[in-house]
């Protein structure tokens, strides 16, 4: 198979790794996507003074610009029942739902000034990914295996790993919009298939398979030597690494060579944290592997009543997971060249939501674009440091916002990118994935 | 916040003014040296660059190879054996040309060239957004498109239904039904998002579309006052989207042929169930007070935030209808959809008013499934997705930053100050602009379409960039041959057929696609046409040739889209589990692949993995890439894995045992043509080969087939499947040559 692969010019490859514009310290993305929103002043950015105010609605003043989904400006304060302490030597705050990640606030750069355009979770979503809040183009690890290519021979250089109930994105959140397919997410399963149709079909051995691509490769090839198409070469190169794909996945998802201790620090376990804990796991397997860009997509944090019950239990599903991926991480020497992102697509009120008067204890919170909070790790990022600042009421950036699409551009920045060089033309125009705006936010650069 | 603002970069109509924006001449037909080459003007525009360029054409394409291009392009479907001997044998001079009558004449061109269309007109059978709302009567407006196509409506017609059929005078369902492309849009029912935002998001994108679709232009999205290439107006766009501003999004009854008689029979004994069910349930009076209660409510939101939502859940998750309107219409005013479109809503969300115990005391939730029960007893009407103008027409305005909140100066409906203008008499609508796009001192219309029509047959277009004829898209390789086409067709009375005739008749388009290593240096992307083009054949058309080959495709044609098999898992990413695949039963599981419901937010695997567009943004051409995920859909799909069985049934029932005969008539289903010897010997190797290893593998026959082939043993037929397998992998079946 070498001297097939050789008659392949490089360019013929579209995954062929490929040199960024500059070099990038971060050569892999495990992008934790916390979809729906999760709070940030339960989560990562205290705010006592809300405290005074529980029960009560805010000035008129204070809520006046607001875009809110569901809420009205005048819905009562609901203050956060959670304690805060200092974690780590950087003497971060992080809320006591997060015990595990407390005690690695010396690798994480918290940004608690972050802007989105958007309040609602498609919208939200599609900007965060796509820079756009429309759908069609194409999405963050869409843009990043375009750029980077893919390090593996026989795996995905995009995969998406999904838990918990399904995303209001759906697939757009790691389409390949208008790029070639060759660069949009390929979801690991669950169940099933890892990989749709990675099975033979019942009855097809392995001696039966590698028989029926035997025969399909040299067809294919007296054919190329009958046209003369070198595209007959890429096809016969893509079914070959189909097969290696089929070989290759199951060691991947073995995780019999692990360590007991490694398996219950990742809570493979235990049924709260096995899902998640799975999918963090397989994430660093898959770097060690060679893969680009890994997206766990976990839903869902959108807590529009019960807040209080649904963060204990969100928490308590991947809390330790996430810990133990960023240690893992790090004690292989793998946290240096891999950017670890925690993020949701916006934040949510400091003011409650209350969907049914009547019953006691059920209060939630609205959606909230200004001012949440996302952490990164790794991969050249400047950890124990917290950026941006919001006001007493959690409702307006005070210092250094941070847009969406300047988050994308340290992203990209991370990895080596000019994020206004990394495009593609389509309807006539060179597309990127800021848009028309977005900058590098220095600060979390190490 | 960065207020973001689409911009038509209308570059076209420039201070430069570019080529696309040039009055349309016919040019004469050049002269030639070689007078044997050329069937057509076409023909003479391409031999005498490439005799100035000192290249020869390819030679003719083997006839096989040639009809079974002609029959994929022109029907998407390949040809039998049958009629590929036919054709084979056939010397008369007319034999190809009667070859495309045929293919031009199937009902199964319009499928094929509808196809091409939904794609420009973003396509979809579900909302899109996080609710992704199946929408069960899109298929209405794709059948329309079929059919225009199949009549060979011509295209000014064609444009000016789906542009403005409603504001043709008295307008006929099927002219309503066109407008449907305009419903193409996405809806977004997620709660609190502002209604207000995305109807104008909506407006915007129609006008996009438009713009994009019949006039090349781009379509750029750029931050206001930034743009880089601004030759058009703010104030220019804005009376541009002031044409789309005004409308409406209604569903219609759209009968089809025969459901009239039966439905008014049987109206009277429905009507009066249905009220004796309402009855039964106090909906009358239920309904009043909750009505009364969330008209107050909507007067003084943040009061009763349980009402607020339920307000909100009025304005996003009423079917049918709008919500709003008819709440606050006076019960008198209501018509009987009216009726029963809020009257459905309250009964199935009256919960988000009054909780759900208050709700099961009730038991809506059961008659909710009752009333649902009760319309699938009865004979329906087919609906369609429309709009309408409003008899009110909004004042346009600049959007100051592109924010739909922020109005800027007045501005009235018209077209860009650099182009000729809409003619017009009174107020200019959508009906004056599609009218003026077919005007003889429009020349885009008519050279962005010959040159989509071109791009079908041979992979690319004569402007490659066939979505940009602006200054930021490439100019014409043979601008002559454009213009000679874009004057034949307006001439042609805009008549499709009679291009497409054209371009399948002339020898550049019967020349043989291998590759010239002559040219390599020359002209490695064949702009220079000196070669015809193999192209991966789109997702749809792949899946098409399986069933088609192996005898289980359904040709229906038309109607509700289709589900086939398609694995647990795929659906289910969609928001919170609530996109529901239902496997469609019998025959309809093979049916075409254009036929195949396409879920915005999770589409069928085939079309994600073989590029087919995502249903958001008009897709004027298609990419085709080549990726391992393709190579295991191919492989391993059940679906193909049972086209390959069935083909294998097909080849043993039709060829008898004779085994040199079978390979032949595989290979002449799949790819249209006889083996070659080597080829030949290779696959008898892997069937011997295939056979042993079951010979070894017991257990893996048992559960590899059904069963065997009539007047075959389980082995043969096994190692027949496994071979029929390899063929439908081949590079060259997905491949049209």
């Amino acid at each position: 198979m070498m001297a097939l692969a050789d008659l392949l010019r490089a360019s013929d490859d579209p995954l062929a790794a490929k040199k960024a514009h500059f070099p990038g310290k971060a050569k892999n993305v495990i992008f934790l996507f916390m979809e729906g929103a999760p709070s940030q002043m339960d989560l990562f950015d205290p705010k006592p003074a809300l405290k005074q105010w529980h029960g009560k609605p805010l000035p008129a003043s204070e809520t006046k610009d607001l875009k809110l989904a569901f809420i009205k400006p005048t819905a009562s304060v609901l203050a956060s029942p959670r304690t805060f302490k200092p974690s780590g030597q950087c003497g971060m705050e992080l809320s006591d739902l997060l015990p595990n990640l407390s005690s690695c606030a010396d690798d994480l750069c918290l940004i608690r000034s972050m802007r989105s355009d958007a309040f609602n979770h498609h919208p939200g979503q599609l900007l965060l990914f796509s820079g756009h809040m429309q759908g069609g183009r194409p999405t963050l690890g869409a843009w990043v295996a375009y750029g980077m290519g893919s390090e593996s021979k026989n795996l995905p250089a995009f995969v998406v790993l999904t838990s918990g109930v399904g995303t209001s994105g759906g697939s757009d959140n790691f389409s390949s919009g208008f790029l070639p397919s060759t660069y949009g997410g390929t979801v690991f399963r669950g169940s099933g298939d890892p990989i749709l149709y990675l099975s033979n079909p019942e009855g097809v051995s392995q001696t039966s398979q590698r028989a029926r691509l035997d025969a399909l490769r040299d067809l294919n090839q007296q054919h190329q030597d009958a046209t003369g198409d070198l595209e007959i070469a890429s096809r016969i190169h893509s079914y070959e690494l189909a097969f290696r794909m089929q070989m290759a996945a199951p060691e991947l998802l073995d995780f019999s060579k692990e360590s007991p201790q490694t398996l219950e620090d990742y809570g493979v376990k235990k049924d709260q944290t096995r899902a998640y804990g799975t999918n963090c796991l397989l994430a660093r397997r898959m770097v060690e592997r060679g893969v680009r860009f890994v997206m766990l997509m976990h839903a869902s944090w959108d807590h529009h009543s019960e807040i209080n019950k649904g963060l204990v239990r969100q928490c308590g599903v991947t809390d330790q997971p996430v810990a133990a991926l960023l240690k893992d991480l790090k004690q292989r020497g793998l946290l240096d060249t891999t950017l670890v992102i925690w993020a949701g697509e916006f934040g949510r009120t400091p003011m409650s939501e209350i969907r049914r008067p009547e019953e006691a204890d059920n209060a939630g919170r609205d959606h909230h674009p200004e001012g949440y909070s996302l952490w990164m790790a790794g991969g050249g990022v400047k950890g124990g440091q917290v950026i941006g600042k919001t006001d007493d009421l959690a409702l307006r950036i005070t210092e250094d916002p941070i847009h969406v699409h300047d988050l994308q551009a340290t992203i990209l920045r991370l990895l080596g990118f000019d994020h206004t060089r990394l495009t593609y033309r389509h309807m006539g125009r060179d597309f990127r994935l800021t848009d028309v705006s977005g900058e590098v936010v220095k600060s979390v650069l190490a | 916040m960065r207020k973001l603002i689409f911009l038509l970069a209308v570059v076209a109509l420039g201070a430069s003014r570019p080529w696309s924006s040039t009055p349309v001449q016919r040019p004469a037909v050049p002269v030639v040296r070689d007078q044997g080459w050329a069937r057509n003007p076409i023909d003479r525009f391409i031999l005498a660059r490439l005799e100035r360029e000192g290249i020869t054409p390819s030679p003719p394409a083997d006839p096989r190879t040639l009809l079974r291009r002609a029959s994929l392009d022109l029907t998407g479907l390949p040809p039998t054996p049958e009629e590929l001997e036919k054709f084979f044998a056939d010397s008369s001079p007319a034999a190809y040309e009667q070859q495309v009558e045929r293919l031009l004449a199937s009902p199964h061109y319009g499928e094929a060239w509808a196809r091409h269309w939904l794609d420009v007109a973003r396509y979809a059978d579900s909302d899109g957004y996080e609710k992704d709302w199946v929408r069960p009567w899109a298929w209405r407006y794709r059948d329309w498109v079929i059919n225009a196509l199949n009549a060979n409506m011509p295209f000014d017609e064609f444009s000016i239904e789906q542009i403005a059929g409603d504001l043709l005078p008295r307008p006929s369902t099927e002219q309503l039904v066109a407008t449907g492309f305009h419903r193409m849009t996405l809806t977004n029912r997620e709660g609190g998002v502002d209604n207000e935002q995305f109807r104008f998001e909506n407006v915007i994108d129609r006008a996009s579309t438009t713009g994009s679709v019949w006039l090349g232009l781009t379509v750029g999205c750029a931050q206001c006052h930034d743009h880089k290439f601004d030759p058009i107006s703010q104030k220019d766009f804005y009376r541009w989207v002031a044409l789309f501003d005004s409308t409406e999004e209604v569903d219609i009854d759209a009968p089809l042929p025969g459901e009239q008689g039966a439905y008014h029979r049987m109206s009277g004994e429905y009507r009066a169930r249905r009220n004796a069910l309402l009855a039964e349930y106090n909906v009358p009076a239920l309904q009043a007070a909750w009505e009364a209660r969330m008209l107050e409510a909507a007067a003084q939101p943040g009061k009763w935030t349980d009402w607020d939502l339920a307000w909100d859940c009025l304005l996003k998750l009423t079917s049918g209808g709008d919500g709003e309107k008819i709440i606050r219409k006076k019960p008198a005013e209501r018509t009987q959809r009216d009726n029963d479109v809020l009257t459905d809503h309250f009964v199935r969300n009256y919960h988000f008013a009054v909780g759900q115990p208050k709700y099961r005391e009730l038991k809506l939730n059961e008659l909710d499934a009752r009333l649902t029960a009760l319309k699938n007893e009865f004979p329906r009407l087919t609906q369609a997705y429309v709009i309408e103008e409003s008899p009110k027409p909004r004042p346009a305005h600049i959007r100051v930053r592109g924010d739909y909140k922020s109005l800027g100066v007045a501005v009235e409906p018209g077209g860009f100050a650099n182009l000729p203008p809409i003619p017009s008499s009174g107020r200019t609508n959508r009906l004056d602009m599609a009218r003026w796009l077919f005007s003889a001192g429009n020349p885009l219309t008519t050279r962005v379409t010959v040159n989509r029509i071109w791009q079908e047959f041979f992979g690319q277009g004569l402007v490659r960039t066939s979505d940009d004829f602006g200054t930021q898209g490439e100019k014409p390789v043979y601008p002559e041959l454009l213009d000679w086409l874009a004057t034949e067709f307006r001439e042609s009375g805009w008549d499709v057929k009679h291009i497409q005739r054209l371009i399948v008749a002339s020898a550049a388009y019967r020349q043989s696609s291998a590759a010239r290593p002559d040219l390599q240096s020359k002209d490695p992307a064949n702009n220079l046409l000196a070669r015809q083009a193999r192209l991966r054949l789109p997702a749809e058309l792949i899946r098409d040739s399986a069933l088609s080959v192996s005898g289980l495709l359904n040709p229906a044609l038309g109607g509700p889209s289709i589900r086939p098999f398609q694995p647990a898992g795929v659906a289910e990413l969609a928001y919170a589990n609530s996109v529901k695949w239902t496997e469609s039963a019998g025959a309809d599981r093979y049916r075409r692949g254009l036929y195949i419901h396409f879920q915005r937010t999770t589409p069928y695997p085939l079309m994600v993995n073989f590029d087919a567009p995502k249903g958001n943004v008009p897709a004027c051409r298609r990419q085709r890439s080549n990726t391992p995920l393709q190579a295991l859909n191919l492989l391993n799909d059940p679906a193909f894995f049972e086209a390959a069985y069935a083909f294998a049934n097909r080849i043993l029932a039709e060829a008898g045992p004779d085994p040199a005969k079978r390979i032949e008539l595989a290979f002449s289903y799949a790819l249209g043509r006889p083996p070659r010897p080597a080829e030949r010997a290779r696959l008898e190797q892997y069937i011997a080969e295939q056979k042993a290893i079951l010979d070894k593998e017991p257990e893996s026959l048992a559960r590899m087939i059904p069963g065997p082939a009539p007047g075959a043993d389980s082995l043969t037929t096994a190692a027949w499947t496994g071979a029929s397998s390899v063929l439908l992998n081949l590079d060259e079946f997905i491949t049209r040559e």
